[in-house]
């Protein structure tokens, strides 16, 4: 809108008037540039409420701390299940010496979910060829760089009750 | 705008401004742009409409894209705008938004097309400005009728039901038309599927296409001023820059049509009725959206003068006439000057305007 302004600038060079109106000019510019902010983020604000209000709920939701798994007592010794357990994949080991344990199923190199490989007596990821330990969760070669999180595990009759350590 | 003549070195800023320049002609357009002026007298205020029914649309866009995000068509759909409008924090805002904004847009078009018809802007060389708004003002309905369905409760179906109905009673075509549209004999999921393609691709490819069109030709043959300006000479009609001072008012105006938008989305939320239910009663007093009205009242009266088939293909045969006559218009009044034949136009156009206005009323009324 320089019309505005034209009509105020004097024609006496060094005026102080002159200098008076540049500063409005600039405090007008910058008024106005901080109600262009304000006004996108009003409008931004609801939006980004809208696309994050499920990764909220899902966060709140996967803050469980505990679980009980319903009949998994009945889990043949030599073999494992797949859970959710705090929004994300966890494995439950009922081992042939009828030992259980429990870890996150999440691949600790770059979040693939595990596979417990009885033949092999390994934990393995097949995305990048990590391996784990299958009684402790210790990373054993492969790019893991450090443990699956262990769970612990408590056998009560007709369920087997998760918690996290 | 950056400026071409510059004292001193070139900064980085000109410099990249210079090698853009070079490849894309940003200076043609600028200069081009830079030239383009705006009549100024005292009808200029319409020349607004245009640019706030293109506001509505952009918001079309924005927020149809932020609805397809959570929108499930098929048999979900109920569903899922159930939980956009009560679960989803700000979801009942975003889908508010385009509701309105649906329908303040086609509220500003036709505002916008009866002042272009006043301002006789379809004559030499704009007629095809009048004709790609005309195809214009179909794709918007078109839209409004698509989405309708979308929502899948109670209204939604009965409102897609009764339209396609209507489209059925064409003769030779009808039937088919109804069953390719409906997929089915009657309005189901696979309906919504249908409406769901044409309302977010198939009619945002086609009004893209026919708005640059509309866009491209106003730059070419900028605005049209009433044939009172016309008259005058040249020495005494004004003009304003379209770079910065009719754009600041443009602006401005955009941003009131925005603000408007959102003050009726937060005082008028839409709701969500029953869920669609093919074997339940139409409720009392179902009428269609506004914009529909003096179709569904003209469809009424010629149901009850002559019932049944016959009445509703004369009826169609007549609205379908009447949008001819309106397309036709510069053809009508093509001679560039008042006359016997301008005269006609402003006839079609005052009469346009009181039968829309009456058979709407009638309608309400007779709810
Ligand atoms: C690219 C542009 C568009 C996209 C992607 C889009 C997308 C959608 C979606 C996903 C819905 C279903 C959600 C709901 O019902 O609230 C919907 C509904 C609807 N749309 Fe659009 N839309 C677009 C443009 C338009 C335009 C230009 C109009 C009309 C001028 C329009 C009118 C409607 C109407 C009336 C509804 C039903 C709204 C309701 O009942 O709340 N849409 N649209
Ligand atoms: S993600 Fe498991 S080894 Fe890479």
């Amino acid at each position: 809108m320089p019309d505005k302004t034209k009509k105020t600038v004097s024609t006496d060079p060094g005026n102080r008037e002159d200098k008076v109106n540049v500063t409005r000019r600039k405090f007008i510019r910058a008024g106005m540039g901080a109600a262009g902010v304000a006004y996108a983020a009003a409008l931004g604000y609801p939006v980004y409420r809208y696309l994050a209000d499920p990764a909220e709920k899902a966060a709140a939701q996967a803050a469980e701390t505990e679980k009980e798994l319903v009949g998994a007592d009945t889990l043949p010794q030599g073999s494992a299940m797949i859970f959710r357990f705090g929004g994300q994949p966890a494995l439950l080991i009922h081992h042939e010496d009828g030992s259980w344990v429990s870890f996150s199923a999440v691949c600790t190199h770059l979040a693939c979910t595990v596979e417990f490989q009885k033949k092999e007596k390994r934990i393995h990821c097949a995305c990048h060829g990590g391996t784990y330990d299958m009684y402790t969760g210790k990373n054993i070669s492969g790019p893991p760089p450090k443990p699956l999180t262990p769970f612990k595990v408590e056998v009560l009759d007709g369920k087997v009750k998760i918690a996290r350590a | 705008m950056a400026k071409s003549k510059s004292l001193g070195p070139d900064t980085m800023g000109t410099r990249f401004y210079k090698w853009l320049d070079e490849r894309l002609a940003l200076s043609t357009m600028a200069g081009f742009l830079s030239k383009k002026t705006v009549p100024q007298h005292k009808h200029s205020h319409w020349y607004y409409w245009g640019g706030i029914t293109l506001t509505f649309l952009i918001v079309q866009f924005i927020t149809g894209i932020l609805l397809l995000i959570y929108y499930k068509p098929g048999p979900d759909a109920f569903e899922s705008v159930r939980f956009i409008t009560y679960e989803l924090e700000f979801g009942w805002f975003i889908r508010g938004l385009h509701h309105w904004s649906a329908n303040l847009m086609l509220l500003a078009l036709f505002i916008h097309m009866f002042s272009v018809f006043f301002m006789r802007a379809y004559r030499r060389p704009r007629e095809f400005g009048w004709w790609t708004g005309v195809l214009l003002l179909l794709i918007t309905l078109g839209f409004a009728f698509s989405g309708y369905l979308l929502p899948f409760d109670e209204l939604s179906y009965f409102a897609t039901k009764i339209g396609l109905d209507v489209a059925e009673s064409l003769p030779l075509i009808g039937p088919a038309l109804a069953a390719i549209a409906r997929g089915g004999t009657d309005v189901t999921y696979l309906t919504i599927q249908r409406f769901f393609t044409l309302h977010i691709i198939v009619l945002p490819l086609i009004i893209l296409g026919i708005l640059t069109i509309h866009l491209v030709l106003i730059l070419k043959h900028g605005n049209a001023s009433p044939p009172s300006e016309e008259a005058k000479p040249k020495n005494k009609r004004k003009e304003i820059k379209f770079f910065w001072d009719f754009f600041v008012k443009d602006i401005t105006m955009w941003l009131l049509a925005l603000n408007f938008l959102i003050l009726v989305t937060i005082l008028f939320p839409p709701q969500l009725g029953s869920p669609a239910d093919p074997l339940a009663p139409a409720p009392e007093g179902i009428h269609p959206e506004w914009y529909f009205m003096s179709q569904y009242q003209f469809l009424k009266i010629f149901g009850n003068i002559l019932p049944g088939a016959i009445g509703e293909f004369i009826s169609i045969g007549l609205m379908a006439c009447a949008l001819l006559l309106w397309a036709i218009v510069p053809l009508i009044d093509n001679t560039g000057k008042a006359g016997k034949r301008a005269k006609a136009a402003t006839y079609i156009g005052l009469l346009s305007i009181v039968i829309l206005v009456v058979l709407t009323a009638w309608a309400y009324l007779a709810i």
